[in-house]
């Protein structure tokens, strides 16, 4: 077989292998892990109940399986609901909306390495659909057309709701971006590369991000650099996070589509399975973002600790698939995010939008702005003299302070609500 | 009291500004007003919106004073001792001397510088023990009792009883459910012997069969021996009991009163034009009550009106315009009907048509037939005589409840004369279509089959399938009296209305309407007539004696556009009673 | 407009920052998540939860042993230990019925009936469980002490006719019901 359909059909086996069993199906299990865990959080039950109806063929008990069954049928009914559209909206426009929010969600799936390599019938690969150099810049240039697909949701529906969550979705999304990109300025500077199967191999081996805890595969204490750039690297994982939840349209951020004031927001007019794309371009946005959080922050599939080593070397026979343990890992660390997400959605009230335009461009622009020469400051230190560095740093508190102060002035005087 | 004419020298004093117009000063709770010389007490007070209850008052019937419970407190200036000044208030009124005891209010005439207490400690007890005594050996019958809902000794109870009942004995039986009459039934344990049925029967129908047996608490209402309580006016007993004594046997469990809907409407038996209101549930009439108008039936109405309602929603009603087909009549549609009619009646000459209109018509419609005829410039045109025997109150002998208004409309004094001609042109052959509204023509218009079936091309408009429809080649069925609105004028000249009770079958119509399209399908000519007001403002401006009059201000009352000179009988009495002092009026 | 100036309260540092009382919020949310899992909701032993949350299995576990005695199910009709039907279709239901699901035909009772002194009672007496709200206005209002809501929770039907209780099968739920007032029983 020659070279090139070799390669061709292993980068097919990978899209279709990540994107479709790995992430897609994550989908619809968010969904459910959201509704179990929003149900147990309020004392209820959850979906319990769908399964193998094993009595319905005279069987005395039923499946139920945890009721994991129950998105499958949630889909199953989107699927038979009548498509309808509406008589008012412009129709190119309504129909093109859902497939672009659902489909940049996926093609960022491309980037984000699962696993790494691992070695099968000679063949050595990456556990990555695309390993190109320029990862994070490639996800947030894919995953920003999603804006497009609500905004032209809000719009071709030509019915006020929708409009104004359109709307909402187009000044929150626009305004996070700008968060987004800045606070992982300081990541990128400290791993000095754009590769994020790089970036994850480093953390592997150095430890985590966030947990520098072991050098080369041994634990030892963090080196004084390694120490000394938590600070920045918190204040990124924080913006991050929260920009994250913000530009998924997650609560407490999810002005655009919030139920109590606009009904249901951008997709009020949508049904069926136009309807079911919009819901799963907004699970798939999540699941994309916590991949991107766990691989920038959390040591991507790495099991950390010096354990990596070992798991990337397990082989039986001339395979060595311990790559596909890391996959394990990397999934582990994904579902747990995820909850963490389904925490956050029923524990903190939604912001009001005021609030949010505040904190993106006057709290989280600033601080990602300065947490970004911050870091320059830290991983500068060791090439050059402790007076430029003193300087630098007195230079950074006079600008924090100087923007703090601005910010304090600028506020508005005690405000008289009209009532 | 003296005569004070020295110290009024300059002042003159209320009583004898009262004086100058026939009226005495009364104070009613504390407030001074003036009555006629001779108002009894108790309608002085009604008339300031004092509110004094009764049983057995009635304003057309005499006061016999035995049921105690309109009691009010009542006093008069002390008769000053000779030569002494009464006392009088700033305002020229003399001092009142309160009675320690109550009087009551119903048999009692107003007399100047009286005071009349309507609450109070004492009017109140006085009402409790009242109360009290009469529920004594009342039954618990509320449930099952018709008058429930519009009972004066339940609402009399919530509103001035106790409350709790002290008495612990066994509750006296009597007689229930009791067959007294053909229409009437007597339960008399519910009984609170106020006997105005007695007195209605003997001072207005002039029937005296009831009167009480027994003494003290075994007092009980009976009909006289060998006697039944058979009179056509009987129901009326049941409307003036103010509890479930008496009850019809018609309404008797069909609907509780409190789920009745009360349409104020005009009966159209006879040309008295009783006053009634129509008592509905959804789109059915439960019963029909009379209606107090003072100039027409005053309260009253005979039963064999009252009772003529139930044909309304009967099997034989007719619910679709009928087309004959071969013989046979099939179910058609109003469009069709209407152009069938159109099609058929232009080729005939007009002297070929007849049209047979009914004095049981509203104006609006007997203007509209007048118009139909006009359009279809046909000549030969009458309404049907319906003639009965008078009584001796309220039913006239002629039984259309419209003459009057036919004769104002259709411009004829007589409107029936022409309809002995219609009948020999169309036995002659002479008449060969014929048009007829609401007239059964074999039973009421002296048609035989025989002629009918002479007609070539037959129109009939009914309400219920009757012989001469049988023969009609399309037959349009029209509204009932309480399903439409529009006006008639009684044999005394008094214009009344007719108001909606209920809505027509789905797929009958109005009878202005049907005229209306009629119209406009011979003619041609659109119709600006939109709705009965649209008719009635017509009417007004073409004829006189409804210059300025829309349906709305004919009022609950109806107006006299006419003056007959007929005179009721029943009011000429009731006017003799009121004049010699027996009834208030 | 009126004009209201409102008080905020004065906020620390610590708190302006606000991450510190979200993190409290995490801890509160996971541990009601932690004791809902467990079973140790608040309230969960009187509820009779089925060990998650507080929440009972429907048509496995039932909760008419805990039914309180107060409990409004279906409005039925009774008869008492006479045999007697003690609705007398006074049709106070009818009318007090919020949803209007009640109608009732009266009648009169045939002279040769034992019960022929009562002289009325329901021809037909149909209750929509479908309109019905099972507010229990019906038993309140009835002077006859003859409608009662028992504690039958589960009406379902497949049809709109299957869904209207009529007369027989209202007294067929309802049963005899002893120890009430007797009034009609003193007549002679």
């Amino acid at each position: 077989m020659p070279e090139i359909l070799i390669t061709l059909a292993i980068i097919i086996v990978k899209v279709i292998t990540f994107t479709f069993v790995v992430v897609l199906p994550l989908v619809p299990l968010s969904v459910y892990f959201e509704r179990r865990f929003s149900a147990i959080i309020q004392d209820r039950v959850g979906p319990n109940r769908v399964g193998i109806p094993f009595t319905l063929l005279g069987m005395k008990k039923d499946f139920h399986l945890f009721g994991l069954i129950q998105p499958i049928a949630d889909g199953l009914k989107l699927f038979l609901k009548e498509d309808f559209t509406p008589d008012h909206v412009r129709k190119a426009f309504y129909w093109l909306a859902p497939a672009l929010t659902v489909v940049p969600a996926l093609i960022t799936v491309c980037v984000i390495p699962f696993g790494p390599d691992v070695t099968l019938f000679g063949y050595t690969e990456k556990l990555v659909i695309a390993d190109i150099d320029v990862g994070p810049l490639f996800i947030f240039a894919i995953s920003s057309l999603t804006v497009y697909g609500i905004t032209i949701a809000g719009w071709a529906s030509n019915s006020k709701f929708p409009f104004i969550g359109g709307v909402r979705s187009t000044a929150q999304m626009i305004s996070y971006e700008i968060c987004l990109g800045l606070s992982i300025i300081p990541v990128l500077l400290y791993y000095g590369d754009l590769n994020l199967s790089n970036i994850v191999n480093e953390q592997a081996k150095n430890g985590w991000l966030l947990l520098p805890f072991w050098t080369d595969g041994k634990l030892s204490l963090p080196s004084a650099e390694a120490a000394l750039f938590l600070i920045p690297a918190i204040i990124a994982f924080l913006i991050f996070t929260i920009s994250i939840f913000a530009e998924t349209n997650r609560m407490p951020f999810d002005l655009p589509e919030c139920e109590t004031e606009l009904v249901g927001g951008y997709h009020t007019e949508y049904s069926s399975m136009k309807f079911a794309m919009f819901f799963m371009g907004e699970y798939a946005a999540m699941v994309i973002g916590s991949a991107l959080i766990i691989t920038l922050f959390l040591g991507g599939w790495s099991l950390g600790f010096g354990f990596d080593q070992a798991i990337a070397n397990f082989s039986i026979g001339d395979f060595q698939i311990g790559g596909f343990i890391h996959i394990g890992v990397f999934l582990a660390k994904l579902i747990a995010f995820i909850l963490f997400f389904i925490l956050v959605r029923w524990t903190v009230p939604r912001f009001r939008y005021d609030q949010l335009m505040k904190l993106g461009w006057v709290i989280f622009f600033e601080a990602a702005l300065i947490n970004v020469f911050l870091a320059a400051l830290i991983i500068a230190a060791p090439e050059f003299k402790t007076t430029i560095i003193a300087s630098g740093s007195v230079i950074l508190v006079a600008v924090t302070a100087a923007i703090i102060w601005v910010a304090k002035v600028s506020e508005p005087p005690a405000k008289i609500l009209r009532a | 009291m003296s005569d004070t004419a020295s110290s009024t020298a300059e002042l003159k004093l209320p009583k004898d500004l009262a004086a100058e117009k026939g009226m005495v000063n009364v104070q009613i709770d504390g407030v001074w007003y003036q009555f006629p010389k001779g108002t009894r007490m108790i309608e002085a007070c009604r008339s300031v919106k004092k509110d004094v209850p009764y049983y057995c008052y009635h304003p057309k019937l005499s006061v016999p004073g035995n049921c105690r419970m309109c009691m009010v407190q009542m006093g008069m200036p002390p008769r000053p001792a000779p030569g002494q000044e009464p006392v009088r208030d700033e305002n020229g009124y003399e001092i009142i001397g309160w009675m320690p005891r109550p009087a009551i209010s119903c048999a009692n005439t107003v007399a100047e510088n009286m005071g009349i207490r309507t609450t109070g400690d004492l009017v109140e007890k006085c009402r409790e023990g009242v109360m009290e005594f009469l529920l004594i050996n009342h039954p618990l019958d509320c449930p099952i009792c018709d008058q429930a809902g519009e009972c004066r000794l339940q609402e009399q109870s919530v509103g001035f009883g106790r409350g709790v009942s002290r008495f612990i004995d066994m509750k006296v039986k009597k007689p229930k459910n009791v067959d007294i009459g053909p229409r009437i039934r007597l339960d008399d344990e519910r009984c609170i012997m106020c006997s105005r049925c007695i007195r209605f029967m003997d001072e207005v129908a002039g029937d005296a069969v009831l009167g009480f047996t027994q003494r003290g608490t075994h007092t009980t209402l009976t009909v006289h021996p060998n006697r039944e309580l058979d009179s056509n006016y009987s129901l009326n007993t049941a409307d003036i009991c103010p509890v479930g004594a008496l009850t019809s046997n018609d309404f008797r469990f069909q609907m509780r009163v409190w789920f009745l809907k009360e349409t104020p409407s005009i009966d159209v038996n006879c040309g008295t034009g009783t006053n009634i209101v129509i008592h509905t549930r959804g789109n059915t009439i439960h019963r029909i009550t009379p209606r107090q108008n003072d100039a027409v039936n005053s309260n009253w109405m005979p039963d064999s009106h009252r009772l003529n309602f139930h044909y309304i929603d009967s099997e034989a009603r007719l619910t679709e315009p009928l087309a004959r087909e071969n013989a046979q009549h099939v179910g058609t549609t109003w469009t069709k009907a209407i152009e069938t009619f159109t099609a058929k009646i232009k080729k005939f000459a007009a002297d070929e048509i007849a049209i047979v209109g009914s004095a049981r018509m509203t104006n609006e419609e007997l203007f509209l037939l007048e118009e139909l005829r006009s359009v279809l410039s046909v000549k030969n045109f009458s309404l049907v005589a319906r003639n009965g025997e008078a009584d001796p109150l309220l039913i006239a002998a002629d039984r259309n409840p419209n003459t009057t208004g036919a004769k104002i409309v259709l411009k004829q004094d007589d409107p029936y004369h022409s309809l002995v001609s219609i009948r020999s042109g169309v036995q002659s052959g002479k008449i060969k279509a014929l048009i007829s509204f609401h007239e059964d023509l074999i039973t009421d218009a002296g048609f035989t089959a025989e002629d009918l079936s002479k007609i070539d091309f037959f129109v009939q408009s009914a309400l219920l399938a009757n012989p001469s429809a049988g023969f009609a080649d399309l037959v349009l069925p029209g509204a009932a009296f309480a399903e439409k609105r529009g006006s008639m004028v009684n044999l005394s000249g008094r214009l009344q209305r007719l108001n909606r009770a209920i809505e027509p079958p789905t797929n009958t119509r109005d009878d202005w309407e049907i005229l209306r399209d009629l119209i406009t399908a011979v003619s041609g000519e659109k119709s600006t007539l939109h709705s009965i007001e649209d008719v009635f403002k017509k009417i007004a401006s073409t004829i006189s004696a409804f210059d300025g009059l829309t349906l709305s201000k004919i009022g609950a009352q109806g107006v006299v556009i006419q003056e007959t000179g007929y005179k009721i009988a029943l009011l000429e009495n009731e006017r003799a009673r009121k004049a010699a002092g027996i009834i208030n009026g | 407009m009126a004009t209201i100036k409102l008080n905020r309260p004065k906020l620390d540092a610590g708190e302006k920052i606000y991450l510190g009382a979200i993190f409290k919020g995490f801890f509160l949310t996971l541990t009601h998540a932690i004791k809902s899992l467990r079973g140790k909701s608040a309230g969960a032993e009187g509820l009779a939860s089925s060990g998650l949350g507080v929440t009972m299995q429907f048509p496995e576990q039932r909760w008419d042993e805990h039914m309180p005695e107060y409990y409004r199910g279906a409005p039925t009709l009774v008869t008492d230990e006479q045999g007697r039907e003690r609705c007398v279709s006074c049709q106070l239901c009818e009318f007090i019925c919020p949803p209007k699901a009640i109608k009732i035909t009266p009648s009169e009772i045939p002279s040769d009936d034992p019960w022929a002194k009562v002289e009325k009672r329901p021809l037909e007496f149909d209750i929509d469980m479908i309109r019905c709200i099972y507010c229990g206005m019906c038993e309140e209002v009835c002077p006859e002490q003859a409608i009662y809501l028992r504690k039958d929770y589960l009406i379902t039907g497949t049809s709109r006719d299957q869904m209207v209780h009529n007369k027989k099968k209202l007294y067929e739920i309802g049963g005899v019901r002893v120890g009430l007032v007797n009034k009609w029983n003193e007549l002679k």
